[in-house]
């Protein structure tokens, strides 16, 4: 269980997040939604120890973040940005076998190679396996990456805007392969998300943030509204149901 | 087999230049091993060429400056590559902090202060303490400023660093404009990098410093490869972002100071070596590309050194022609776009 207790974030007299206590759940699929300059990606930067807060904790099973050795740590949570930048010329394989570097620390070993194998696999890469990551499209590299942090086989994985750069196949793809990993590996996935339907579609729960704040953390139903929605994003929104399931439309 | 077909036409310009580049396959392994032996045999050619004088004094003389450029090799190649792989950026090296400035600042300042007599009677070893803690407490005080405290941008780290250097410079060029001629030309010589002053018990002490580093770089060389995917990725994977830092630019600095300490200011070579080794080793990992940077330093060291020797009979400096081909081949990778 991770757990924030009051957790603020503030670069100079801005606040980004106010006060923040959240709890994750072990498993399961999360989604963190609201819009643009809400504070959703320094609350994961903030969670997954790639920033430091400017005051309150986070602790993974009631132990404090910065106690925990750093490379315990990345056995049991892992974090892909939004961004990845590599000046290094990898190969898809090279950068998954990196996702196993917590447990290998340089040298795989059989299983390891066998779990890297295995993601290269799940995300649909064997053709792309030789492949340089500089020189392969937005969506092949976004799944390249996806696939080092599922090697990294870990209890907690947060993905920010996983969907960034996919087409529909593919996103449909991940979601579900996410999903599938949530359900029967009992993992915990926490996802920052910018198409909402894709969000109540598979996630088993949302957390809505506003202005560096939590302002809703519900099951799917109950914020696929749209007096909800609309209090979320400040503009008129239409939910409708579309073979049993919430879908909004905000085209226009 | 869909997304192949796809995946082959989505990028018709790396296809068209993977068939015109040579097809050299050698693992990076042989391509170490090749690139050991040309440095071996440039260091034998180096020793045994157009030997006139007898063997005993021409090994004695020839081997200690042979060390010093095997020191300056190791240090500057390895520092330039942690530096690269620090910063994530293939295009800065250390010495972009004024660096260089810094040392001729130093050295102006002290003969100003001293005199010219007074200077070249001074001891070795306190002109070497003095020099190289100077140069690590300036570069600790800039670097720590500026990675570990604050996550300021590598722009604002260049620009910094250019305008230290101008301002050394400045300082250097107000104190030689106000000393007479004869120590202004003692000056000078300390002023280009030089392989052949070196002290022998100067060699010996920066003997076992790089002996040390070199132990620390075998222990961690597996976390530098982590290092250098980025800030994020590394503390994601588990690396203690911010200790291996601090001890990596200690030992930049350390190796920079002794290399600039041995020699004097060598600015293009390290960019050069490091990156001709990312392009000869085929490999990300420093095991590969720190032992090849390394190679490639020695190789253009030496070499170029057996070539002034013997057929330009030292009628220019080693370290101009190192600038000059250095600054050529820097030009050469920008136009070509091939760093980032």
């Amino acid at each position: 269980m991770i757990q924030t207790q009051q957790l603020c974030l503030s670069y100079g007299s801005t606040e980004v997040l106010k006060n923040i206590n959240l709890t994750f759940k072990p498993a399961g699929v999360t989604s963190i939604i609201g819009p643009n300059g809400a504070g959703k990606s320094s609350l994961l930067s903030l969670v997954c120890r790639l920033q430091q807060p400017t005051s309150g904790s986070v602790t993974l099973n009631r132990e404090l973040l910065g106690q925990i050795k750093s490379s315990d740590l990345a056995r049991k949570l892992a974090v892909l940005r939004q961004e990845n930048h590599i000046v290094a010329r990898l190969t898809v394989e090279d950068l998954v076998c990196f996702g196993r570097f917590p447990y290998h620390q340089g040298r795989p070993s059989v299983t390891d190679k066998a779990k890297i194998d295995s993601a290269i696999d799940f995300l649909d890469l064997q053709p792309l396996r030789l492949r340089y990551i500089n020189e392969l499209s937005g969506g092949q590299r976004q799944r390249a990456f996806i696939a080092m942090v599922l090697a990294q086989d870990t209890q907690y994985l947060f993905l920010d805007e996983p969907l960034n750069n996919l087409d529909m196949k593919h996103s449909v793809n991940i979601m579900q392969r996410l999903q599938q990993a949530a359900q029967v590996m009992h993992k915990s996935i926490i996802m920052v998300m910018h198409d909402i339907n894709f969000a109540a579609c598979y996630s088993d729960e949302i957390i809505a943030m506003k202005q560096g704040q939590i302002i809703y953390q519900d099951c799917p139903q109950m914020i696929m509204q749209s007096q909800v929605l609309e209090k979320i994003y400040d503009m008129p929104l239409k939910v409708v149901e579309i073979e049993g399931r919430p879908l909004c439309l905000y085209y226009r | 087999m869909h997304i192949n077909n796809i995946a082959d036409l989505e990028l018709p310009d790396t296809v068209k230049k993977s068939h015109l580049r040579l097809k050299i396959n050698l693992t990076a392994n042989q391509r170490l091993c090749i690139a050991t032996l040309l440095a071996l045999c440039t260091c034998l050619l180096y020793l045994s060429y157009n030997v006139t004088a007898s063997w005993e004094f021409t090994l004695q003389f020839r081997g200690k400056k042979l060390l010093t450029f095997l020191l300056v090799a190791i240090a500057i190649s390895t520092a330039t590559l942690l530096f690269q792989t620090l910063s994530n950026n293939r295009i800065i090296t250390p010495a972009i902090i004024g660096f260089d400035s810094l040392y001729i600042l130093i050295q102006t300042a002290l003969l100003f202060l001293l005199g010219a007599m007074q200077y070249t009677l001074l001891n070795v070893y306190l002109k070497w303490a003095l020099e190289i803690s100077l140069l690590v407490l300036a570069a600790s005080c800039l670097f720590q400023w500026l990675f570990v405290k604050k996550r300021h941008s590598l722009y604002l780290l260049i620009l910094i660093g250019v305008v230290f250097g101008v301002l050394f410079h400045s300082l250097a060029s107000l104190l030689m404009r106000m000393m007479n001629p004869a120590e202004f030309t003692l000056l000078e010589d300390s002023m280009f990098a030089s392989f052949n002053a070196a002290d022998p018990h100067l060699l010996l002490i920066s003997t076992m410093l790089i002996g040390c580093i070199g132990v620390f770089v075998c222990k961690y060389h597996h976390q530098y490869d982590v290092l250098a995917l980025g800030e994020a990725i590394a503390i994601n994977l588990g690396i203690n972002h911010r200790r291996l830092s601090r001890l990596t630019l200690i030992i930049i600095i350390s190796l920079i100071g002794l290399s600039t300490s041995l020699v004097g200011p060598v600015t293009f070579f390290g960019l050069l070596v490091v990156n001709l080794a990312y392009i000869v080793s085929a490999s990300h990992l420093h095991r590969h590309l720190i032992p090849m940077a390394i190679c490639c330093a020695i190789i253009t060291l030496v070499g170029s050194d057996v070539l002034l020797q013997h057929f330009l009979h030292y009628s220019v400096k080693l370290s101009i022609i190192i600038e000059f081909v250095g600054g050529i081949f820097f030009l050469v990778l920008i136009l070509r776009n091939k760093i980032r």
